[in-house]
């Protein structure tokens, strides 16, 4: 190996290995200070501490955590679910059946993945406040479950989807709805894990929208928790650590279970 | 086959068809199309709370005379134009290196760099704000190495505050779009490198005349998405700085001053509103100009 062949190789090492350190610092500093009490954690102690049970202990006593966690889980999970039945519906249908008119839609449907959600905040608020559903989960997750992108991603997934199983099940006298449901959902699976994955993730860390229309602890999740914890006047950054900790297990430990699914739920959009 | 049977099948294909998009449109009329078209409407009012007037371009007007309107329009241009070309720039070089099968390790950097896009936006930003206190871990990074001789006020002074909100950005979604330029890379046939670099290319080379190019389609796309999240800048701003967009508005996103508006102080729903739609139509305009000028360079 010649010199200069060896200092790219060296080169790219320390890239890497500074954006790998890099990356991951965040997370490690949210374990350790963990561990430390509020004031060690702003002056940069990069040591384990021992105030790890105290900040615990402070956290249950400040927030209600199976109460706000469930409702997290709640909103997640209902919310997802919700959006990845109508979606596939939706992308099953525009591929299966395609029209003029059905094709002139799914254009303006794509179209809505361009308006943001500032334009749309306020309406949405005045909406459910004449619906008497401020602060409640049912307003959290009604705006949220038709999903172009997802809509977007099925029917992208559906090209793949052999026509001939369809016309074999037609033959057979199954109904479409029985088609989609005992045919197109099993063999599809795949798909609708990477969905699931992507959506949850979303859903899961979701926090304009909850900011908005959640106003009482009762009802808050624990993206807003933490957030209110730390804009304190003298936050306790000890028992915020536990907090982001809380939010963020769920989604690390299902980015490390389904990680190829992850991985291909986000790159559907580009295949 | 006879005329009134066609008939039926078309019938027969064409309810199916609508059955099984219409819970999807209906829910897109209801919660996208209906406040979309609102929002437009509010904005010829003006006024506090539910005491609204019809006031025309009145809030045009006001945005022109609103220096703190002003201020977050800088602000949300300055973010995306400065961040967004460090970061794809950033996560290309990563993809390029990550595409490299012989690098021990390989997987583990890999996931390494993708890890931010785990973690709630919410939570990072709780993080950073942490992390970047006067006398914390990166100020006392930086003493040690001595790049800095005295703490920089990352939330304290205005200049700063920006670059820590860029930084933030770019650490969250740099790995977000690598992995799209990886997976495009490893559909790129390996043998082009090998012939480059048999021909004596050197690795910059190979990097700016055949990385990028091939990757275009892709750069295009996550440069829309990418610029599209930035204009609308709120959970990080939010939570850095305590809902204020401080220090002196240097961190004032259009998204947050929209939010302000609405629901911090008594609500000027229509004056908000007509900042939206320049959120609105910052996005459109940005979105057809990258369409644009990709088009015309191939």
């Amino acid at each position: 190996m010649n010199v200069s062949r060896l200092a790219t190789t060296v080169l790219q090492y320390v890239f890497l290995g500074t954006a790998a350190f890099l990356s991951i610092f965040p997370f490690i500093w949210m374990v350790i200070s963990s561990t430390n009490k509020s004031i060690d954690i702003i002056s940069g102690r990069t040591g384990i501490g021992d105030a790890f049970g105290i900040n615990v202990a402070n956290f249950f006593s400040q927030v209600d955590v199976p109460l706000v966690f469930w409702n997290s889980v709640k909103v997640s999970v209902l919310a997802t679910l919700l959006t990845i039945v109508v979606s596939s519906l939706a992308g099953y249908g525009f591929e299966m059946f395609r029209s003029k008119a059905r094709d002139r839609i799914y254009a303006l449907v794509l179209l809505t993945l361009m308006v943001p959600f500032a334009a749309l905040m306020i309406p949405l608020f005045m909406m459910m406040a004449r619906s008497g559903l401020i602060n409640t989960h049912i307003a959290i997750m009604l705006p949220t479950i038709a999903s172009a992108f997802i809509i977007f991603y099925f029917r992208q997934s559906t090209k793949a989807f052999q026509t001939e199983l369809r016309d074999a099940a037609k033959v057979d006298g199954l109904k479409e709805w029985q088609i989609f449901l005992y045919i197109y959902v099993p063999v599809m699976r795949s798909t609708y894990a990477a969905a699931f994955v992507i959506v949850f993730m979303t859903n899961w860390n979701n926090y304009l929208w909850p900011l908005i229309v959640l106003q009482s602890n009762e009802t808050k999740t624990i993206t807003l928790v933490v957030s209110s914890l730390a804009s304190a006047y003298y936050p306790d950054y000890g028992v915020v650590m536990i907090g982001t900790i809380l939010a963020t297990l769920p989604t690390l430990l299902v980015f490390f279970v389904m990680q190829r699914q992850f991985v291909q739920g986000m790159l559907g959009s580009v295949k | 086959m006879a005329a009134g049977k066609t008939g039926g099948l078309k019938r027969y294909y064409d309810l199916n068809g609508w059955l099984f998009v219409a819970p999807s449109l209906l829910l897109i009329a209801i919660f996208l199309v209906y406040p979309i078209l609102r929002s437009l409407y509010l904005s010829f009012f003006a006024g506090k709370g539910m005491m609204m007037k019809f006031a025309g371009f009145g809030n045009v007007v006001r945005l022109w005379n609103d220096p703190v309107f002003l201020q977050a329009l800088t602000n949300t241009v300055t973010f995306f134009i400065i961040q967004v070309p460090i970061m794809i720039t950033l996560a290309l070089m990563l993809a390029a290196v990550l595409n490299n099968d012989k690098l021990k390790f390989i997987g583990f950097f890999r996931t390494a760099i993708f890890l931010p896009c785990v973690a709630s936006l919410v939570a990072y930003s709780v993080l950073f704000k942490s992390m970047f206190s006067v006398d914390g871990v990166v100020n006392s990074a930086l003493l040690a190495i001595g790049l800095i001789s005295t703490p920089i006020g990352w939330l304290t002074e205005p200049f700063w505050a920006k670059v820590l909100v860029i930084l933030a950005i770019t650490w969250r979604w740099t790995g977000y779009n690598m992995i799209f330029y990886l997976a495009a890379l490893q559909n790129v046939d390996k043998s082009i490198y090998e012939a480059a670099r048999i021909d004596g290319v050197p690795a910059w080379a190979r990097f700016v005349y055949i990385t990028v190019p091939m990757l275009k389609p892709v750069i295009l796309f996550t440069t829309i998405i990418s610029t599209i999240g930035t204009i609308q800048l709120f959970d990080e701003v939010y939570n850095l700085t305590e809902g204020r967009g401080g220090p002196a508005n240097a961190t004032l996103t259009l998204s947050l001053y929209i939010y302000n508006l609405t629901f911090r102080f008594m609500p000027s729903f229509g004056y908000a509103a007509t900042i939206s739609y320049v959120i609105v139509l910052m996005v459109a305009l940005l979105s057809f100009l990258q369409f644009y000028a990709a088009r015309d360079r191939s």
